[in-house]
């Protein structure tokens, strides 16, 4: 199963290295990982998305916390959450099937971004079923490249996590 | 203290109702690192010179608080720092430079993070503009020990200094303890900064864990006055937590029986009736038979690894499972666990023993009595050849339980775990996670600073011995009274023994046969030694060492061929052991 783990660390240089070299020594997966900054600027949320039984998922949320620089995990596959992702898909189009590529990607809400001689850019935004959707929809007309950013997500309701406290106290 | 020669003092710039001192501190930033290590305490630091601390060693020269050990390799720096904080509860701090010199502290620094002792490591560092252009003697060292070190730090700021150095030491001792390390550009300990030792510390992602179970330790309370076959399991964190006077409590007044894993070794009294020696892979039968008998363990400050649980499927296989320990990522990591207790072991204990009504186990004593008598741990000792085990024997009787004790890693490791019966707390170190040879002599140099009247000795083997050789010279050079007692069988004999065992004799790389007088050796360093051949030299050879109050070896040619028993072989259950 995959769990979506959202990780508040220190904004400084080298945490994503400690992150994914644990990641890498202790042999877990990762299926996705998105970095940013918070509202605050000392402080990036990471979503990572794992594959793993509960024990591996047990074990990386202890071992993570263990990390100076990660401030709070939270496991939220279970909480009522926002989850997005973006794709880019530079598809292979010549005059004859643009009408075609253009229905679905509006089926999609996506966008067409970028027109060339022979192909286009499609930017679409969605959970994953969606960007997953999208791209398999496009596969017919020859799939040049893809981009993915990972999933990112969001808790919903009032703010979330004891961490949010730290981010309002925290000295500046 | 520098200060004095360099600082200088300007009027301060604080507003009215500041509480800072009207006159501030300016120093540089090596100057500024020694008074942080002032600050903390610290009294000896181990390390080795370089271009890149050039700047650090200036200030140290000055200061009149911190004695510094030149190592001969810097390897050795991070082991005396790690056998310093071992047997005096405080923490080491290594130096070495640039490049080699802190790649070269890399094995020292994983040591003492497998085994969870608090370090603190600095390192120099190539100015900052030069990081990343590979300069001359620059090297990643906090990308090389990030899988190896709690936490580390790379310095560009010369206000951080001070700070950086009170988390490192707050990092490196509270909670699980371990290395941190404070890698520290030339440049930034040249440039000034005012001394600030006020400053708040910031980590917000460093969580002490605190204690969680409290409903837990009421179950286990009560499971224990169920237990009519508890065995306590205890490890390394009895030390770390200096919780062996609670563990002494919770073994008398409930009658428990205590086995200690390698890295516990000394945290009971290993003449107490209720002690069963080490368990696992060489422990001892009783031990070994107790715990896979038993109905109740109880797992403190422990880690259930491999070497000491055998195949985990037939670990304790009839018993309720405790775990106890400060690191959360600990429990059911290995072996899945019915009661499990988050915090410091000391804390933990005391609860238990303020729950927990005390009760007697006279059936099952008696049963762990029985395996004792019919399988001691035994070796024949009928032969005029001297037996390895004999002159731990020996060293044992003579230092009455009471020296501080160094292993390197290998037979004579084991030997001195099962022969040599430690009564203090604290007093035997040894490689426990990485099995790092060549670890025992420089630890040995580390807890003879931490207790310069105590008797130290150093048990290695000829193997382990040529790894660090070359601190005869310090030992030397500071009169540290640290005796080496090596058991030469001219093998690299733990791994011959699995040849034996396993590869059908075939001795492939392990006949160390060619080697050097070491008496000589010694002797070219300045240190005194003896050879010893015949067992009835055995005793007068460590009387005469001890009561020397001098460096001093004794190169002790043991049987050859002499096997570690019990064995379980690896992966097997710890019910079958090789007897022997």
């Amino acid at each position: 199963m995959k769990h979506t783990l959202s990780v508040l660390v220190e904004n400084r240089p080298g945490v994503l290295t400690r992150v994914a070299a644990l990641f890498a020594r202790r042999g877990y997966n990762i299926d996705s990982l998105a970095v940013g900054r918070t509202e605050n600027p000392d402080i990036s949320r990471m979503t990572i998305v794992v594959p793993g039984d509960h024990h591996v998922i047990e074990q990386v949320t202890k071992q993570l916390d263990k990390l100076i620089d990660v401030i709070k995990v939270s496991d939220i596959t279970k909480d009522e959450y926002v989850e997005r992702e973006l794709i880019l898909i530079k598809v292979g189009a010549d005059p004859s099937v643009r009408g075609e590529i253009m229905q679905i990607v509006d089926i999609f809400r996506a966008r067409v971004v970028d027109i060339g001689k022979d192909s286009l850019i499609i930017e679409a935004t969605g959970d994953l079923g969606k960007i997953d959707a999208i791209e398999n929809s496009m596969r017919s007309f020859g799939i040049i490249e893809v981009v993915r950013t990972g999933k990112i997500a969001m808790v919903r309701g009032p703010k979330h996590e004891d961490a949010e406290n730290y981010l309002s106290h925290r000295r500046l | 203290m520098a200060v004095e020669k360099k600082g200088m003092e300007v009027d301060g710039v604080g507003s009215v109702g500041d509480k800072l001192p009207c006159k501030k501190l300016v120093m540089n930033g090596a100057e500024l690192v020694v008074k942080a290590l002032e600050d903390e305490g610290v009294e000896v630091i181990f390390g080795f010179p370089g271009g890149a601390v050039l700047p650090l060693y200036d200030a140290l020269y000055y200061s009149e608080k911190i004695k510094h050990i030149l190592v001969r390799h810097e390897q050795c720096a991070a082991h005396a720092a790690d056998g310093y904080a071992r047997s005096s509860g405080k923490v080491g701090v290594c130096v070495a430079t640039s490049g080699p010199g802190a790649t070269n502290l890399v094995t020292g620094i994983a040591n003492a993070y497998m085994d969870s002792i608090p370090m603190v490591a600095i390192t120099g560092q190539v100015v900052v503009s030069a990081i990343g252009r590979d300069s001359f003697q620059e090297a990643d060292i906090t990308g090389i020990t990030l899988p190896i070190t709690k936490h580390n730090f790379l310095l560009n700021d010369v206000e951080q200094i001070v700070p950086t150095i009170k988390k490192a030491f707050h990092i490196a001792s509270t909670g699980r303890p371990g290395p941190v390390l404070i890698d520290l550009p030339r440049d930034i300990t040249t440039m000034e900064a005012e001394y600030r030792p006020d400053m708040e510390l910031d980590t917000p992602g460093y969580k002490i864990p605190k204690m969680q179970g409290r409903d837990a330790l009421e179950e286990i309370a009560e499971v224990l006055k169920q237990s009519e076959k508890p065995v306590i399991y205890a490890g390394g964190g009895i030390l770390r937590s200096k919780a062996q006077g609670e563990l002494l409590s919770l073994a008398e007044k409930h009658d428990i029986p205590v086995t200690t894993t390698l890295m516990g070794k000394s945290c009971f009294p290993e003449n107490h009736g209720l002690s069963l020696g080490m368990l696992g892979m060489h422990g001892t039968v009783y031990a070994n038979y107790a715990v896979s008998e038993c109905d109740l363990l109880l797992g403190i400050g422990v880690r259930f690894a491999d070497r000491v649980t055998g195949n985990i499927s037939t670990f304790a296989q009839n018993a309720r499972v405790v775990h106890m320990d400060i690191d959360p990522a600990e429990i059911g990591k290995n072996v899945p666990v019915d009661y499990e207790v988050v915090g410091d072991i000391r804390e933990i204990l005391s609860s238990l023993l303020r729950l927990a009504p005390e009760k007697k186990h006279c059936e099952w004593n008696e049963t762990i009595d029985g395996w004792k008598d019919k399988y001691p741990l035994h070796y024949d000792n009928s032969t005029d050849i001297i037996k390895p085990q004999y002159v731990i024997e020996q060293i044992c009787e003579v230092t009455e339980g009471r020296a501080y004790v160094a292993t390197e890693v290998g037979q004579h490791q084991m030997w001195a775990a099962q022969y040599y019966k430690s009564l203090m707390p604290g007093s035997f170190s040894t490689s426990g996670g990485l099995g790092t040879m060549g670890f025992g002599f420089p630890a040995s140099i580390g807890m003879q600073m931490a207790n310069p009247d105590a008797t130290v000795f150093n048990i290695a083997g000829d193997g382990s011995i040529q790894m660090n050789i070359q601190e005869l010279a310090t030992i030397a050079q500071y009169d540290l009274p640290v005796n080496i007692a090596i058991l030469n069988n001219q093998y690299l004999g733990m791994v011959r023994q699995w040849q034996e065992i396993f590869h059908g004799r075939r001795y492939s790389q392990t006949d160390m046969s060619h080697q050097p007088d070491f008496v000589k050796l010694a002797e070219a360093y300045g240190v005194e030694a003896l050879k010893v051949e015949k067992k009835e030299e055995v005793r007068p050879a460590i009387e005469k060492a001890v009561g020397s109050k001098k460096p001093f070896l004794m190169d002790f040619h043991v049987e050859r061929e002499e096997n570690v028993f019990p064995m379980v072989p690896p992966g097997g259950s710890i019910k079958k052991m090789i007897r022997g």
